[in-house]
């Protein structure tokens, strides 16, 4: 299990200041995408972040556009797992079709702050931090395959393999 | 129990009874993708297959940095127009044609009972025809490129019902402004909304899609419109393929009832820095502002742009203040210019801007500076979206707009409607 350090941020944090519009069309490399993450809630974040950190969020998180780097600038900043009390629709599945993990738990949500210090055991559903445990539910068994074949585009590659 | 529009239609896709909350295998009957179709290449690159596997269900349309507006964008636009040759696709619209949401519209593609998937979070709006329609990400529109199938959640719907008559000075956008407001930014996040009642059936299709449109910012799946007379009055000589009406039973089972009467409903404001931050017009009135935005896919249809034109025949904009029309789709555009509508917000100190997606998204066209306040007939307001993130969005209907450009001011329209 990989620690992290806690960003902490409140409800609908919206996918224009994850990942702002102006860059969708013209950034396509991870590192430079990496470079921009949360850049209008926390312009600090992307020099700060340390690989394995982890963000903690209120309800509905990556509302707005279907922007997929919104996800995928996170991913790439290192974030190992977003945890939130509800997630947005189309992020839910962005996250999960590029393979960063989207953990929905209220309690984790209500009890982190920013900089705590946790670690996320994926197979027993456990957020950990210090004394602390808390719980989320299993994700739903159809995406449990994207997230372990490490992302929509290799599970898709494996299936179509497998109906060769 | 019944069965609601989006369990019916989408277990006739299925082949086979669903419930909400069932996930489901489909192929849906159309995907959209615009400018992000070059990164959706990309990863359809990636899986090392030759071809599409259906081309003539594929529709792109670019309308997102039209015409490109620096080198990167040419090239997105240079590689979606090879691949389009390359792999057959017979549904491409290139920049002069608009927004894609009105075009896939005005093009016969939106069509009650079909399903239909886009790279892009309004695609909800077609759902005021009568169509399943969802945003889904890039990579997901490289998967279904490959196999013609996506998995789906079957959502609950919410059954937002709507009665009386809309008082003067007052539109479909005051409604869902209004409504969001109410019920907030998540309230719909997984389901379905379905607008329903007489008030539902006096709305125009161009209203309706404003509602559609705007269902996205409830977090909504997918928006529904019963289709009606009008309906199919709107899509003859339209339609691209025969079409199912599918309606929910009588006895559908709905997670909750919304009633609205319109009569009580004033002119709404959503406020920095989030959709559901909605106030009544009179509670901003006096907020000034830099620049205006009348269009988009949310307000950019013909009767939008006469109602703005009507308030501002033969008066000037403030001095204060610059004003953006952005027509939602060139056949928006033709029509306004013949009927004098343009030549009416052009006289008036207005900028006609391309039919397209313009400054909306920040990324050419009107960025804003730090400082700077807009107000905008689009439909979303997040912190930074159309420039500085130091700047702020007030959205509104384009008759407060309207209104607003000449007093260089947030303005309740009623004095001028």
């Amino acid at each position: 299990m990989k620690k992290g350090r806690v960003w902490k941020y409140g409800d609908d944090v919206n996918t224009d200041v994850i990942f702002p519009g102006k860059y969708t069309y013209a950034l396509m490399e991870p590192a430079e995408m990496a470079k921009h993450a949360l850049e209008d809630l926390e312009p600090e974040f992307a020099q700060k972040v340390q690989p394995g950190d982890v963000i903690v969020a209120g309800k509905n998180f990556g509302c707005g556009s279907s922007r997929e780097q919104a996800a995928a600038c996170l991913k790439y900043a290192g974030v190992q797992a977003v945890i939130a009390k509800s997630f947005a629709r189309i992020y839910f599945r962005n996250a999960i079709n590029l393979g960063l993990p989207v953990l929905q738990c209220e309690e984790a949500s209500d009890n982190l702050k920013a900089g705590d210090e946790v670690e996320i055991d994926f197979a027993g559903g456990k957020i950990i931090s210090g004394d602390k445990a808390f719980k989320f539910p299993p994700l739903p068994e159809s995406v449990i395959g994207i997230l372990e074949a490490g992302g929509l585009i290799a599970y898709t590659k494996k299936k179509l393999l497998e109906k060769k | 129990m019944g069965q609601t529009f989006s369990e019916k239609i989408l277990g006739k896709k299925a082949g086979k009874k669903v419930a909400s909350g069932d996930v489901i295998t489909v192929s849906p009957d159309y995907y959209l993708s615009h400018d992000n179709a070059a990164a959706i290449i990309g990863e359809f690159r990636k899986l090392g297959l030759k071809n599409v596997k259906a081309p003539q269900k594929i529709i792109i349309i670019l309308d997102h940095i039209v015409p490109a507006a620096s080198e990167e964008y040419a090239q997105n636009h240079k590689t979606i127009r090879e691949f389009v040759i390359e792999q057959k696709i017979p549904n491409f619209y290139d920049i002069h044609h608009g927004v894609c949401h009105q075009v896939l519209s005005e093009k016969g593609f939106a069509l009650p009972g079909k399903v239909i998937m886009g790279s892009d979070s309004h695609t909800t709006t077609y759902g005021a025809l009568g169509a399943f329609a969802a945003g889904i990400g890039r990579t997901e529109v490289a998967s279904i490129w490959a196999t013609d199938e996506i998995w789906l959640r079957v959502p609950e719907t919410i059954k937002i019902e709507l009665k009386g008559k809309l008082a003067h000075g007052v539109y479909a956008k005051d409604v869902i402004l209004k409504i969001i407001g109410d019920h907030g930014a998540d309230r719909a996040n997984y389901m379905a909304v379905e607008f329903s009642g007489e008030a539902a059936r006096d709305f125009s299709i161009a209203s309706r899609m404003t509602l559609a449109n705007m269902a996205a910012e409830m977090g909504a799946k997918n928006g529904y419109f019963e289709p009606d007379e009008k309906t199919q009055e709107w899509l003859k000589g339209k339609a691209k393929a025969e079409y199912e009406i599918i309606t929910s039973d009588k006895d559908a089972g709905y997670e909750a009832f919304l009633d609205y009467d319109l009569s009580t409903i004033e002119p709404q404001v959503a406020c920095p820095h989030t959709v559901d931050n909605v106030k009544p017009a009179k509670a901003v009135e006096g907020v000034e502002f830099h620049q205006a935005l009348i269009g988009t896919c949310t307000n950019g249809r013909l009767e939008d742009l006469e109602v703005a034109a009507r308030i501002l025949k033969g008066k000037k904009i403030h001095p204060r203040v610059r004003a953006l029309v952005l027509p939602a789709s060139r056949e928006t555009y033709l029509e306004a210019l013949k009927k004098g509508t343009l030549e009416i917000l052009s006289e008036a100190g207005c900028v006609v801007l391309n039919p397209g997606c313009g400054p909306c998204l920040g990324a050419h066209q009107g960025i804003l500076a730090p400082g700077e306040v807009v107000l905008s007939t689009s439909n979303r307001n997040f912190k930074g979206r159309m420039g500085s993130r130091d700047s702020e969005i007030y959205l509104a209907s384009p008759a407060l707009v309207a209104a607003s450009v000449l007093e260089g001011k947030i303005t309740d329209p009623r004095k001028y409607t």
